[in-house]
């Protein structure tokens, strides 16, 4: 039995990529291991943790939880796609080094498409809404007290930029 | 000048890979087609006898190169895993095979082994094998365990993996003779580390050159190069394994060798090919280890202050199937149960109870969690017994600043005496008072009661033996281009190593902070190490390089003062550049003293030139000096006598629903003392870190087995691991920097502590809130609203 493979456009932090993938690949497995776009990752294949959000059409989504073969005709925005044209560190990636917003890295990818997205919407969060900001994402190093702070920090380099 | 930067918040430059998505993660290596990948049958049952396991429709799926069970392993790897840590207590451990040889023990256990084209694959061959069990009766719980209907192993009597024993004097006599008596019985369940990145492991054999090349995400880089060694029948210096990016660790990692550690390397072998096995979220519920499940008794003597005269506790310890971790859990339970006190006489029995569960093996805090619950919990007995304040009972029982070093007559987990380096309790405490607000809550929880709210407020202290041997090494390696490369052989999963170890580095040998890089668990760049556990790579690592990079500094003082014709005493080495004090004329840079280091015949650049044959040296030496070696380099380790005793207290103000019993964090307070800081804001985010963890065991997580120990929560949606919902916002946090005698540094370890008073606070402090004994932990809103309902009925 061989697996059919289904051409497919994946257009990533504005490049298009034409890959062949099942129809079961996970868009996670895909801009992975078929784009070699490791700064997503996944931590738990079901949805809950947060780690493998990526933006699609600047939403936040699960790229667990999609299909390579359903994330065609959309534009995808992964963690490589948050820093500034000139190679420096976007806003939101900024405030986690000022404001030590991680430790081992590793959900860090998912908070910052998260939060690029919240900030779009919500350029100046209240407290409370910089924390709902991130409520759904999991973190097992920080205790979250200084990914809060990067929110309000980026909120502020935001507002500056 | 360059200003001394141990002390200081550096940024971690390692954000700046971890920012851009550049980390490297074991699942980011060798990201490319012609890898293979590896997927396990595990156990579906938690006892059973394996009759036949029939593989034969594996391989006709296109895609699979290879499959393995118990029946196609030889030599050592047929063998079971390593028991890493005997004790002659441990009269009954037992690990299990790589491969299930006829018993499973706990659902998960690994049974067969696929490599195929990709992940989907390989999990599509898993699916087709099949295996004809006997069912056998499991032991789940500590209750079963102890009863012993039942056996986990045939061969062992009751369960009992382990029973051990120690006491300081007569605690039974102390308690008969004492004024006031206590008994307490106690339990908390298990939870699990559960980082963010689960295991996962590559391995490439090279045939041009006869070795393995390793990667895992691990705490222990040269523990797990060992075992593939031996298991594999290969020399150490055939194997190379590299520790890169970890998502996380919490304990789980230092076990090893995982199954998946061997089997890995040894497909990467037979197949000729990069293989490679990234654990998913359910098989590290089900396959990785869990902790802290434990049951305690506890009898105490008092007097009329509430002065401890005598404690004696029997606890039962529920390690799982096997035992490769030994007796650790627990002898740490047994001996940090004792924290900032004297006990007065103390006896301490515990049993490690085989269950059909998964492994119990060290999870951040390593069994202190439960010790603490323990005697803070007696504390907090003994203060509503006398009718004292809490704070109160626990100062008066405080081993006092002057007692120091202070023996409590005990055997440490690292089979050291249990004596206490250096601390200041009395100080901690009043500074947790202050921070929390003890002094003022009756009123506050007076006023609140007046609006109808009902809150409590708890306190919980600990001592953490970090730091633990028996060493650590270091290689401090000044290039040519007068930068430093650092090699250390413990292994980072989010400390920060990159950073804070580069602190050490550019305030001894004088150079800016950007110019030191840190390598961490790279057996290729150290082969000697122990491993990243027990809060220990600051104290340990820590002092290794520190020590090192002295070696290398005092060689460079050794050159530059023989080519500045200067007395080696009025150098001085700032921003990388040697000079003599009070004439800046006179100066060599680090990457020139280096190239007058290693004497050449041959000039490669302009640089090199300074050090070939007819440019240095006098004709009338060895090119080499006597006692000297070419490269400017500095190699030293770094070796305790014993552990370094950090320690702290918490407090937590809880709100409880009248309703729906559900428990909100109010405020939630930290004294810490770890000795010098290197880098308070990476102390403060482990703290952070620690906290949530804590309030996560206290409150959310538990491991829910049923009775025939199939694991009902196995993923995120159901095991409650805390969002930033459920953490408090803001944690306020003190230090105290009471210095450790025991290293040059004067630290002690960090990592650990935030999590450890957890369980014993959160307790606490319900209690005050609602006037009920809290005996169990977790704690959820349902157990509470249970407990009122109870207590409703049976006033006490």
């Amino acid at each position: 039995m061989t697996e059919e493979l289904h051409p497919v456009r994946l257009v990533v932090n504005e490049t298009a990529y034409d890959i062949r993938v099942p129809a079961r690949r996970l868009l996670s497995d895909a801009l992975r291991q078929d784009l070699g776009l490791t700064g997503t990752h996944v931590g738990c294949e079901h949805g809950v943790c947060g780690a493998c959000t990526i933006l699609v059409d600047g939403k936040p989504m699960r790229s667990c939880l999609l299909f390579a073969v359903s994330a065609v005709g959309v534009e995808i925005t992964t963690v490589e796609g948050l820093t500034n044209a000139d190679g420096s560190l976007g806003p939101v990636q900024q405030a986690f080094a000022e404001c030590h917003g991680l430790q081992c890295g590793f959900c860090t990818p998912g908070f910052l498409t998260t939060i690029t997205a919240g900030l779009r919407d919500n350029p100046d969060p209240t407290h409370d809404e910089a924390r709902e900001m991130i409520a759904g994402n999991l973190c097992r190093c920080t205790g979250y007290q200084n990914i809060v702070k990067a929110v309000e920090r980026a909120a502020v380099l935001g507002a500056e930029s | 000048m360059t200003t001394k930067l141990v002390g200081t918040p550096v940024q971690r430059v390692e954000d700046q890979r971890f920012l851009r998505g550049q980390g490297r993660y074991v699942d980011d290596i060798a990201n490319d087609p012609s890898t293979l990948h590896a997927a396990v049958l595990r156990s579906p049952h938690a006892h059973a006898r394996i009759i036949d396991i029939d593989v034969d429709e594996v391989l006709d799926l296109e895609g699979v190169h290879a499959v393995w069970t118990h029946d196609d392993l030889a030599g050592p790897m047929a063998e079971p895993l390593p028991l890493l840590i005997p004790h002659p207590s441990l009269t009954h451990g037992r690990t299990q095979y790589a491969l299930a040889k006829d018993e499973v023990n706990y659902v998960g256990e690994a049974i067969a082994f696929v490599v195929a084209d990709d992940r989907y694959v390989a999990e599509d061959a898993v699916g087709r094998i099949r295996v004809s069990y006997e069912f056998l009766p499991p032991v789940v719980g500590i209750d079963a365990a102890r009863a012993a209907t039942h056996l986990v192993h045939d061969d062992v009597p009751g369960n009992i993996g382990a029973r051990m024993e120690q006491h300081n004097g007569d605690a039974p006599a102390a308690i008969a003779a004492a004024p006031h008596r206590l008994e307490l019985d106690l339990t908390i369940e298990r939870s699990a580390c559960t980082p963010l990145e689960g295991r996962g492991t590559v391995a490439r054999w090279d045939p041009d050159v006869n070795r393995l090349q390793v990667w895992s995400s691990t705490q222990t880089s040269t523990g797990v190069r060992a075992a593939v060694a031996v298991k594999m029948g290969l020399d150490l210096g055939q194997v190379d394994v590299i520790t890169p990016d970890v998502g996380g660790g919490f304990g789980v990692k230092i076990n090893h060798p995982w199954p998946e550690e061997l089997l890995v390397p040894m497909a990467a072998r037979a197949l000729g090919r990069t293989v490679k096995f990234t654990e998913d979220r359910r098989e590290h519920f089900i396959s990785s280890a869990h902790e802290r499940g434990q049951v305690q008794h506890i009898e105490v003597g008092f007097d009329d202050d509430g002065r401890l005269l005598g404690l004696d506790v029997m606890f039962w310890h529920d390690h799982g199937a096997y035992t490769p971790y030994g007796l650790i859990v627990p002898i740490i339970t047994s001996t940090q149960l004792l924290g900032p006190y004297k006990p007065g006489a103390y006896r301490v029995v515990f049993e490690s109870l085989y269950t059909n569960t998964v492994m119990v093996t060290p999870y951040r805090g390593a069994g202190r969690p439960q010790g603490c619950y323990a005697m803070e919990r007696t504390m907090d007995a003994i203060a509503q017994f006398l009718g004292k304040d809490r704070a109160e009972v626990r100062a008066i029982n405080f081993i006092q600043p002057d007692e120091f070093p202070y023996d409590h007559g005990l055997i440490f987990q690292d089979g050291r005496e249990l004596e206490y380096d250096s601390g200041d309790y009395p100080a901690s405490l009043v500074k947790l008072k202050a921070l929390v607000g003890w002094d003022e809550f009756p009123a506050y929880k007076a006023e609140m009661a007046a609006a109808g709210r009902q809150v409590g407020i708890g306190l919980a202290c600990y001592v953490e033996g970090t730091g633990v041997g028996p060493y650590e090494g270091a290689h401090v390696h000044i290039e040519t281009s007068g930068k430093v490369k650092v090699a250390t052989g413990l292994t980072t999963q989010g400390q920060g190593h990159a950073t804070v170890f580069a602190q050490l580095v550019a305030d001894e040998l004088g150079v800016k902070h950007e110019d030191v890089e840190v390598v961490t668990g790279d057996t290729r760049r150290m082969p000697y190490a122990v491993g990243t556990f027990a809060s220990r790579a600051a104290v340990m690592s820590g002092s290794a390089i520190h020590l090192a990079a002295r070696r290398a500094k005092e060689k460079v003082l050794r050159i530059a003062a023989e080519a500045l014709e200067a007395d080696e005493k009025d150098l001085q080495i700032v921003d990388g550049v040697v000079s003599v004090k009070g004439s800046p004329g006179s100066a060599i840079d680090l990457g020139t003293v280096s190239v007058l280091s290693n004497p050449l015949r041959y000039a490669f650049d302009e640089a090199s030139k300074a050090a070939t044959q007819f440019s240095v040296g006098d004709p009338g030496k060895p090119p080499v000096a006597e006692g000297e070696e070419p490269g400017l380099e500095g190699r030293d380790f770094y070796s305790p006598e014993r552990a370094t005793f950090a320690s702290g207290m918490h407090a937590v103000v809880v709100e409880t629903d009248p309703e729906t019993a559900e428990i909100t964090i109010l405020k939630y307070a930290v004294v810490h003392d770890c000795g010098n800081l290197i880098n308070p804001m990476i102390v403060e985010g482990q703290i952070h870190g620690g906290v949530a963890q804590g309030v996560g065991g206290a409150l959310y997580e538990r491991m829910a087995y049923d009775e025939s120990g199939q694991l009902l929560n196995a993923s995120f949606m159901d095991f409650l691991m805390p969002y930033v919902t459920e953490v408090p916002d803001g944690i306020d946090i003190d230090h105290l920097e009471t210095p450790s005698p025991l290293n040059p540094l004067g630290v002690k370890g960090a990592g650990e502590a935030g999590v450890i008073p957890s369980a014993a606070v959160f307790a606490a402090a319900i209690e005050d809130a609602e006037g009920i004994p809290i005996i169990a932990m977790p704690i959820s809103p349902s157990d509470l609203f249970h407990l009122r309902q109870i207590h409703a009925k049976e006033p006490s």
